[in-house]
């Protein structure tokens, strides 16, 4: 099983920690992974913006960057969704659509393609996970609070073997963080609004870090407690996940 | 006239005042938890959604016969029946019925679609008096702003703000904010203009084609009141409103008052099918760009709306905005998908004032794809030049650095350069970002320099 590391633009530029974590977690996992070094952006920026016309190069890198893999493995459950419905090409769409089938957010790849029940790693902190909207409702990674419908949470499971880790129970289970993209700077004073109250719930469960699947939204929660000069860190799931003994 | 401000200046705005943003999302987040607890008392509540929707497609699918059917069945049962293609003619048609009766007062119950067809400001230059018989819908009027909420008219106000309005307006007490007492001033007020008006209007929630009736749904009575005391009962309707079959209010009604309050049920739900002996009982059914809507395919299931404000409720940037900043009659995220089919230019702003979050299109009772139809909506207007040139070439500049491996390690490198050396350059006030969030801190290297240096190809040089 070869596998394609799909790691977002900004991971790559300024995270890429996270991208060593999923690299190496994949790895003890028994998979061989490849890092496609040609790969660039999902597109997600345009498109969101209104301009998905102007991501067809993006589409094209993308399609030739990874069309050789079993499976296509992202630590964003936002690029992952972007590509899942969005991914074209007008001259193969055959194999457009095959690459939009093998993509996958790194915990539902985890949980639903290794099988791999939980992780026993090592992470002795309290924990509120942030559950990004779009890993949520558009991947279902974990069951919405809007459905009347069974609870589940494939990154939830995934961190149950982790010694130490206290996960709380936030208020507003999945309330969006407010980063949106470019509508944290074009709706800069509802975007930072909606961070500020999402830490606050996470602060009144004294939490030690504030962990998700996706690093868009922790990294504009983590703006806003170093403007805070908050002790409160964030951290990408996959590098919790890598403590595995 | 004031120029409108954008969504995002609108709600600016409405966060220089915080502990009011707080207490407006505290307040509509209680009622999305209501409507949680009421929701999830229901087992087949899911099914009951895909059967509102189903019934809805079937609807939009069929509109035309299933109008004709209403029209002919609402005649057969002795009402007038009118129809608007757009909201002039149907303020039209509404005054040339009180210039019939010879009466310059109505009253008025709550209907979203009067506010689209802006009738009291139409009746109000013919010299007539509108009064609105809703207690939100009378409080804003008073203040002369539009509903913030479709079903929560006031939602915006606290009690301080209500008792200082009646203090003006209704002589009570200053400074006296009990809300029953309030709310008693309000009851006498109404009462009044319940007796002396000739002429009542109301919304429509259900038009029910087999049998030409149809259902106001309220928890105050005041549509009730109204239209019984009246002699002349005008009733308008977006085309949308129809459904088949009476025993389809079975599953209307179970999802509409949950959905909007947490209810089991509005406390009044009236049908009206006829009008009383000696009285007049009219029916306004209204295009106003429905049918334009209705052509868009990517947008039609947008006219499935019931409007019952689940998601205004669930939605986290309407919450933190208020619904005035959406300069439209109906506003959150139903709002924005609606309003660009009225006015594109005037609309613009609206699908952008969404992270897509999508909790709203998984409230719908009816099942609309909202957030997909905010992204829908965001190409159109691009495509259709509702965007700044600035914008476009931000984003033509954006899709050539990220479409192109050379060119986006190279600008990668030179920004974190750039962070690392000279942060003033990216870290200061013309960065909307840096206003309230620190940069992240730029990184020594990339995960793709890492990656070259660590990565299995580079170690093992056969692999790839």
């Amino acid at each position: 099983m070869r596998i394609g590391l799909f790691i977002p633009c900004y991971v790559d530029q300024f995270y890429p920690k996270v991208g060593i974590a999923t690299y190496e977690l994949l790895q003890k996992l028994g998979c061989e992974v490849y890092f496609p070094s040609a790969q660039t952006c999902c597109g997600q920026p345009m498109a969101n913006s209104g301009y998905e016309y102007l991501s067809k190069g993006c589409d094209a890198n993308f399609i030739a960057n990874f069309a050789k893999y079993d499976y296509i493995v992202c630590p964003s459950g936002s690029c992952v969704l972007h590509i899942k419905d969005h991914l074209h090409d007008e001259k193969n769409e055959a194999l457009a659509s095959q690459i939009r089938e093998r993509v996958f957010e790194l915990t539902e790849f985890l949980t639903d393609i290794l099988k791999v029940e939980t992780i026993e790693g090592n992470f002795p902190h309290r924990v509120g996970m942030h559950i990004s909207c779009h890993g949520q409702r558009g991947l279902k990674l974990s069951q919405m609070s809007e459905l009347n419908a069974p609870y589940f949470s494939k990154p939830e499971q995934l961190l149950k073997g982790i010694k130490g880790l206290e996960l709380v129970s936030l208020s507003r289970k999945d309330e969006c963080c407010g980063f949106g993209g470019t509508f944290c700077v074009t709706e800069e004073a509802i975007s930072v609004k909606m961070g500020q109250d999402r830490i606050k719930d996470h602060e009144e469960h004294n939490v030690d870090y504030i962990t998700g699947f996706d690093m868009s939204c922790l990294m504009h929660l983590e703006g806003i407690l170093k403007r805070q000069k908050s002790p409160i860190k964030t951290i990408h799931i996959a590098e919790i996940l890598n403590t595995i003994c | 006239m004031l120029k409108v401000k954008v969504h995002s200046e609108a709600s600016a705005d409405f966060n220089k005042d915080i502990p009011r943003v707080d207490w407006h999302d505290e307040t509509l987040w209680f009622v999305r938890e209501k409507r949680d607890k009421a929701v999830f008392q229901i087992p087949e509540w899911e099914l009951l959604r895909e059967t509102a929707s189903q019934i809805k497609n079937n609807v939009l699918a069929n509109i035309h016969d299933y109008l004709i059917q209403f029209e002919s069945n609402a005649k057969a049962n002795g009402v007038i029946v009118h129809w608007a293609a757009d909201a002039e003619e149907h303020n039209k048609i509404v005054h040339a019925i009180m210039q019939r009766q010879g009466v310059k007062q109505m009253v008025k119950s709550k209907s979203m679609l009067t506010e689209e067809c802006h009738l009291n400001e139409y009746l109000a230059e013919k010299g007539i008096e509108v009064i609105d018989s809703d207690l939100g819908e009378r409080i804003v009027q008073f203040r002369k702003e539009p509903p913030s909420h479709i079903v929560l008219p006031a939602i915006h106000l606290k009690k301080e703000d209500v008792s200082e309005t009646f203090h003006e307006h209704l002589g009570t007490e200053k400074g006296n904010n009990d809300p029953q007492y309030l709310t008693e001033a309000a009851r006498l007020h109404l009462r009044d203009t319940f007796l002396t008006r000739k002429v009542a209007l109301t919304g429509v929630n259900f038009a029910v084609a087999e049998t030409g009736e149809f259902v106001v749904c309220t928890n105050e009575g005041n549509a009730d009141m109204g239209v019984h005391l009246a002699d002349v009962h005008i009733a308008s309707m977006g085309f949308e409103k129809i459904i088949p079959q009476r025993n389809h209010l079975g599953v209307f009604l179970r999802l509409l008052a949950r959905s909007a309050t947490g209810q089991p049920i509005t406390t009044f739900s009236s049908h009206f099918s006829k009008p009383r002996v000696g009285k007049e009982m009219h029916i306004i059914i209204v295009d106003n760009g429905r049918s334009t809507q209705l052509g868009r395919d990517d947008f039609r299931n947008s006219l499935k709306c019931i409007r019952c404000g689940a998601c205004m409720n669930t939605c986290p940037v309407y919450r933190r905005s208020g619904g005035h900043s959406y300069h439209n009659a109906v506003a959150g995220p139903i709002g924005s998908i609606l309003a660009p089919n009225l006015d594109m230019s005037k609309n613009a702003d609206l699908p952008f004032a969404s992270t897509l979050c999508g909790s709203c299109t998984n409230v719908c009772p009816v099942k609309i794809d909202i957030h997909d139809q905010l992204y829908k909506w965001r190409q159109v207007l691009v495509k259709e030049g509702h965007t700044s040139i600035g914008k476009t070439l931000a984003m033509n500049g954006m899709a050539t650095v990220l479409s192109k491996p050379m060119v986006f390690d190279l600008a990668g490198k030179a920004g974190r350069f750039i962070m690392e050396k000279i942060p003033s350059l990216i870290s200061n006030d013309l960065n909307s970002w840096y206003k309230q969030r620190e940069m992240p801190a730029p990184p020594e290297e990339s995960f793709r320099e890492w990656y070259s240096k660590n990565g299995k190809e580079s170690k093992s040089q056969n692999n790839g």
